[in-house]
Parts: C-alpha cells; sequence; structure tokens
C-alpha cells in the first residue's frame, strides 16, 4: 500500500506569525528537475504593506537592544540553524539540483556568515564611529545607529546563502528586514523564518515574502515607511525604476550586486545613519 | 376601655425627579425613581448574540475605493481631536489646535476636524486658538470650516465629585467657551440601582450648560459602556441619558478597556433609532476610545448608515473621539491621493 504523500505548503513569515497570502494565491515551486516540490504564497502588495507595518513596529525593541545584546540573539540563529542542517540540504539540493555535498557546503557557509556577522554587532560602531577633532573644550562624537526599516530583494541564484548575506548584516545594526525571497527558490526562507520564529528574534524584525519580486519590489520601494532598498538580486528587475521611485521618499538605496554578497562590515555601515554629539569636557 | 391607636404609617411622598420635558413627556406627570425604574427595567433584553452578529456583519461590507476617498474624510470632518492627559499645557492644546485647522499640512484639500476635546481649564486656550475658526453655538461646528471646542467636565473620568462639583465644573467651561460638554454618568449609582440619582444630576448638569443668552451647550453623556458590564444595562443608560435630556451619548472616556466597540456602539444607535421613531427628535452617538484606524472607523460608518441612516454622518449627529486615529486616517488618504504607501514620518507627532 502505497502513503499519500504530504507536502508542506510554505507560508510567509511576517510579525512572527507565518499568514498565508492575504490574496489567498500560490505558486508552484518545482525542482531542478521539472517536478512538484511545493506550494510557496505569492505575497500581493498588501502583504508587503503589512509587513513592513511590522517591521516598523519592531524597530524601536531591535535598534535599542544593546549591541551585544544583537550579537548574541544573532549568534543563536547560527546555532539552531546547525540544528536543522538536514532540513536544510535536503531544500536545497531539491531546489537547486546540486550535490549533497554542495548543499552541505552552502549551509556551512551560511551558518558561518551568521557568525561573522554576529560578532559585528558590538564592534562596529566602534570600527566606524568616530571621535572628532575639534578646537574647543569638547568633545565631538560621531555614531552610526540603524536607519529603520530596510527592505531587501534576495539574490535570485541562491537559495540560503545569499538570503543570509544580504539579511544579516542590515540586521546586525538594528534594522528591521522586509525580505522578498528567491521567487525559484523560496523554501530555505521560510525555513529560516521557522528558525527565526523559535529563537530570540523578536517578531517583525526579519520578514520574509515569497513570490515575485517584480510584483512587491514597486511597492516596497515607493513606501513612506521603508528607510532602505537593498536591490541585491534585483539584476533582472528595471531597477532604475524602483531607484526613482526610492528617491521619492529619500531612502538609501543599494544597487543589485551579481551572485553571493562577500561579507563586509561596509554592508553593515551602509544601512545606518550618523549621529554626532557634542558633548562638554569636564573642568579638570 | 382601652384606647385604640392607629399605627403610625410613615407616608413618605414619592421622591420626585428633576422635571427634563423628554421624560415628563414620555413617563407621565408623576416623576418619581419608581417610574423611571419600571419604565428602564421594562426595556426589552439585547440579544447579545444576534447584535454580535449584526455588528460583524457590518464589518464585513466592501468598500470600494471611489467610497473610500469620501468615507476618509467625512471620518475626518467627524473627528473630536482629544488630548485628556494630566500632562497636558496650554502648548500641547495649541498644536492639537493648529493640527484641527489643518490636520495634512501637505494637502490643503484635507477637511477639518468637528471639535477638539480637551479638559475644562484648557477650553480658554484652545478657543484662543482657534480664534475666527471657534464655531458659534453649538450646531455649527463643520460649516464653514468651524471648530467646536468639547470640554470633559463632572471630574471626568471617574465622575466621583458632589454635584455642586460637577455642576461648577461645567459652567466654567461654558462661561469659558466651550460649544460642548462632555459628561461622565456616576456609575456606581447606575450599577446599584440608583437610577433617579442619575437621572438628577444629568439634568442638573443639563441646566448648568445653559448660556447668558438661554442657548444650550450641547451635552454629550458618558455611559463609560466598559463599566457597565451588561449589553442591557447599557441600553438602560442609554434611555437614562436621552430621558434626562443628553444631545449626544458617548461610549466611553478612553481611560477603561474596554472602551468603544462596535456591538455598543449598534445598541446605542438602535435606542437612538428608537427615539427618533418615537419622538422625531435626533440624538447624537459618540463612540470614544479604542477606534485607531481607518479600517475600524469606516465599519462604524457602515453601522450609522445601515441603522439610523446617512443623515446621521454629520457633525450634529454622529462623532469620532479619537487622537490617534486622524493619523491613520491621513497615511490612508496620502495613499490614495499619491498611489504609495505613506509612513509615520508623514505625519505629525501627536
Amino acid at each position: 500500500m502505497t502513503r499519500l504523500a504530504v507536502t508542506k505548503t510554505y507560508k510567509l513569515y511576517i510579525g512572527g506569525k507565518f499568514p498565508r497570502s492575504e490574496s489567498g494565491h500560490v505558486y508552484e515551486i518545482l525542482d531542478s528537475n521539472g517536478a512538484f516540490l511545493a506550494n510557496a504564497a505569492k505575497a500581493s502588495r498588501k502583504d508587503a504593506r503589512d509587513a513592513v507595518v511590522a517591521a516598523r513596529a519592531a524597530v524601536s525593541g531591535w535598534s535599542a537592544a544593546s549591541g551585544y545584546n544583537r550579537g548574541q540573539v544573532l549568534y543563536r540563529i547560527a546555532e539552531l540553524l546547525e540544528g536543522r542542517r538536514a532540513q536544510f540540504i535536503s531544500e536545497i539540493q531539491h531546489s537547486e539540483g546540486v550535490s549533497e555535498a554542495a548543499a552541505s557546503g552552502q549551509v556551512d557557509a551560511a551558518i558561518d556568515v551568521w557568525v561573522w556577522y554576529a560578532g559585528w554587532a558590538d564592534k562596529y560602531v566602534q570600527v566606524a564611529g568616530n571621535g572628532n577633532p575639534v578646537t574647543g573644550p569638547y568633545f565631538n562624537i560621531s555614531t552610526p545607529e540603524a536607519t529603520g526599516v530596510v527592505a531587501i530583494l534576495a539574490p535570485q541564484g541562491s537559495s540560503l546563502l545569499g538570503l543570509v548575506s544580504v539579511i544579516a548584516p542590515a540586521l546586525v545594526s538594528g534594522n528591521t528586514v522586509v525580505v522578498v525571497a528567491s521567487a525559484l527558490a523560496p523554501l530555505s526562507a521560510i525555513s529560516l523564518g521557522e528558525v527565526l520564529a523559535t529563537s530570540d528574534v523578536p517578531g517583525g524584525v526579519v520578514n520574509v515574502l515569497t513570490g515575485l519580486a517584480a510584483e512587491i519590489a514597486p511597492w516596497l520601494a515607493s513606501h513612506g515607511d521603508v528607510n532602505a532598498l537593498d536591490l541585491a538580486g534585483g539584476e533582472e528587475l528595471d531597477w532604475i525604476e524602483l531607484q526613482q521611485l526610492a528617491a521619492e521618499t529619500l531612502k538609501r538605496v543599494r544597487p543589485p550586486e551579481p551572485g553571493i554578497a562577500a561579507p563586509t562590515i561596509e554592508r553593515i555601515t551602509f544601512f545606518t545613519e550618523t549621529k554626532t554629539v557634542w558633548h562638554p569636557k569636564a573642568m579638570i | 376601655m382601652t384606647t385604640f391607636e392607629e399605627p403610625a404609617v410613615i407616608v413618605t411622598p414619592p421622591h420626585t425627579l428633576a422635571p427634563a420635558q423628554r421624560a415628563l413627556a414620555l413617563i407621565g406627570g408623576d416623576l418619581t425613581e419608581k417610574s423611571l425604574r419600571l419604565h428602564l427595567e421594562g426595556l426589552s433584553g439585547v440579544d447579545a448574540v444576534g447584535l454580535e452578529a449584526r455588528a460583524s456583519a457590518l464589518g464585513t461590507r466592501s468598500i470600494k475605493n471611489a467610497s473610500k476617498v469620501r468615507a476618509l474624510d467625512t471620518i475626518i470632518g467627524l473627528i473630536d481631536l482629544t488630548t485628556l492627559e494630566g500632562a497636558d499645557t496650554p502648548g500641547k492644546v495649541r498644536s492639537l489646535v493648529a493640527k484641527a485647522l489643518a490636520p495634512d499640512a501637505a494637502d490643503p484639500t484635507t477637511p477639518r476636524v468637528a471639535a477638539v476635546c480637551v479638559y475644562g481649564d484648557m477650553v480658554s486656550e484652545a478657543v484662543r486658538a482657534l480664534g475666527s475658526s471657534h464655531a458659534v453655538g453649538s450646531d455649527s461646528a463643520g460649516l464653514n470650516g468651524a471648530v467646536n471646542v468639547a470640554a470633559v467636565a463632572t471630574a471626568f473620568p471617574s465622575g466621583r465629585a458632589s454635584l455642586a462639583v460637577k455642576v461648577a465644573d461645567t459652567a466654567e467651561a461654558v462661561v469659558a467657551g466651550a460649544n460642548e460638554i462632555d459628561m461622565v454618568i456616576d456609575r456606581g449609582a447606575f450599577l446599584s440601582g440608583r437610577y433617579g440619582l442619575v437621572f438628577d444630576q444629568i439634568v442638573a448638569v443639563k441646566e448648568a450648560c445653559r448660556r447668558a443668552d438661554g442657548s444650550h451647550a450641547h451635552l454629550k453623556v458618558i455611559l463609560e459602556t466598559g463599566e457597565l458590564t451588561t449589553y442591557d444595562n447599557v441600553r438602560r443608560a442609554s434611555w437614562l441619558a436621552i430621558l434626562a435630556g443628553g444631545d449626544f451619548i458617548k461610549t466611553s472616556t478612553g481611560k477603561v478597556a474596554p472602551a468603544a466597540t462596535l456591538p455598543v456602539t449598534l445598541l446605542m444607535l438602535q435606542v437612538v433609532r428608537e427615539w427618533h421613531r418615537l419622538t422625531g427628535e435626533r440624538i447624537g452617538v459618540k463612540p470614544a476610545g479604542g477606534i485607531r484606524t481607518s479600517k475600524d472607523a469606516i465599519k462604524y460608518l457602515v453601522a450609522v448608515a445601515e441603522t439610523v441612516g446617512e443623515e446621521w454622518l454629520t457633525p450634529q449627529l454622529f462623532r469620532f473621539g479619537a487622537s490617534s486615529l486622524l493619523n491613520d486616517v491621513l497615511l490612508q488618504r496620502q495613499k490614495l491621493s499619491t498611489g504609495h504607501y505613506s509612513g509615520a514620518d508623514y505625519v505629525t507627532m501627536d
């Protein structure tokens, strides 16, 4: 007797919950041989709107946590990813059609990237901040702070490593993220959402949308409550248009980056604003 | 011979309530605590399940874009923009008034709100800040951009003060220029069945709303439905407030949870409809507290239109008591006019 296959429906990850798309639409995810793998929710503009609302609500708490605390929380995600290794390897193998060794290598690399960025959470301010020289009895100090809500288009070609390489740096400084996962290989992104939901990351800090970036991106680019836009995986889109939409509301925009973004501290500081304060020196 | 003495029977004359035209007309000449109780307790019970089902059905109406534009402008025109904090300052009241006059500084087509609602000691500041935009009398809110000043009075929000204090509180606000008085009922007295006491207090406060020229500041009676515990009580309190002369019945102070809910507001609208059928007189309704999103506010508009009719959707007969609602409405309005989603950076911080 054959057993009935129980296939998973992958839902969105918004505000710490896993809702279906408001539109009710799903689309089929195929494996590398063109066989049915799973259904994924096809996010609409209203899902993007809800995700931004959730992300905005989470900014105050996440950015107010100490860098040390954020680093601990991010490191914990790496620990949990390690525990789900088998699931991620299987998803990557199916959707990218790579060998088990290659999939395993990608999971290793993704976990290493998390750890690398987690380490920067309580250090990047010391590197990027500055005590400015002044001619007076003052200190003049510049420090980077989170810019707010960052909308990200994840690389289309990579399921886990590409995604992790763009969301981790935005989270380090205390930003919250709305990420549009790869349309062809979104399963790892939702599984990552499941990891985040059971970690110490507050709901709304990371929000994952699956579906067509071409449909969702313009709404995120023009959204007045989004502070920055990372077009990393948007090279196939009309990203000049997206830049123009983003300019209407004075967003920071990072242009597309083919392949997988290399871990750099510059990716962290790109999504920050510099705050400069004067402070009088005590009379000694 | 023994003398037989009649046992002394102490006859207490029925406690006569303060005269209120409406109650006299409906209940009759001998307006007493007892006749009022008989009337209020004789009201039919509320079908709670039916009421909630009806309210949630009203929340499912599909509102198309063109209607939404009109709904949002209607909502703004019905808002009592409110600041009722212990930390209020004249400066805060001035900025509230500035927002009431130009809710969206980036879009001059945005209508003004109906009224600003402040504590009694801030009335003169609000009147001064409104200047020539301050409405004359009580019925001109919303006409030619006139804005009313509403004052909460009678020891708001608890209502725990003597009648003399409540009356003085009210009279002072009216003299300072308040067009509307939001009074709280004595929930303690109401819940322990002393309807007559509550009735008399409303009548006395209504009398204190009288201006020197004989006209009245409008009286909104706050039932604080969150403390009345049952729908039956809400219905009784609504009747009581109307009989005693309230121009508006208002759900809540906003200081007690739950504040306004759709079923409670629907129930109050039904009482108002009943009163209109009975007497031809139109009473206003004001849900206050807890209405924060345009989506919620639109549900209330639907409830009003489908219960008492669209003619109630004027500032003279329906208000939203809200502070954060206005910003959400402005964001939705910006979305409709620009085509993209707006954010909190594009409206004022309150």
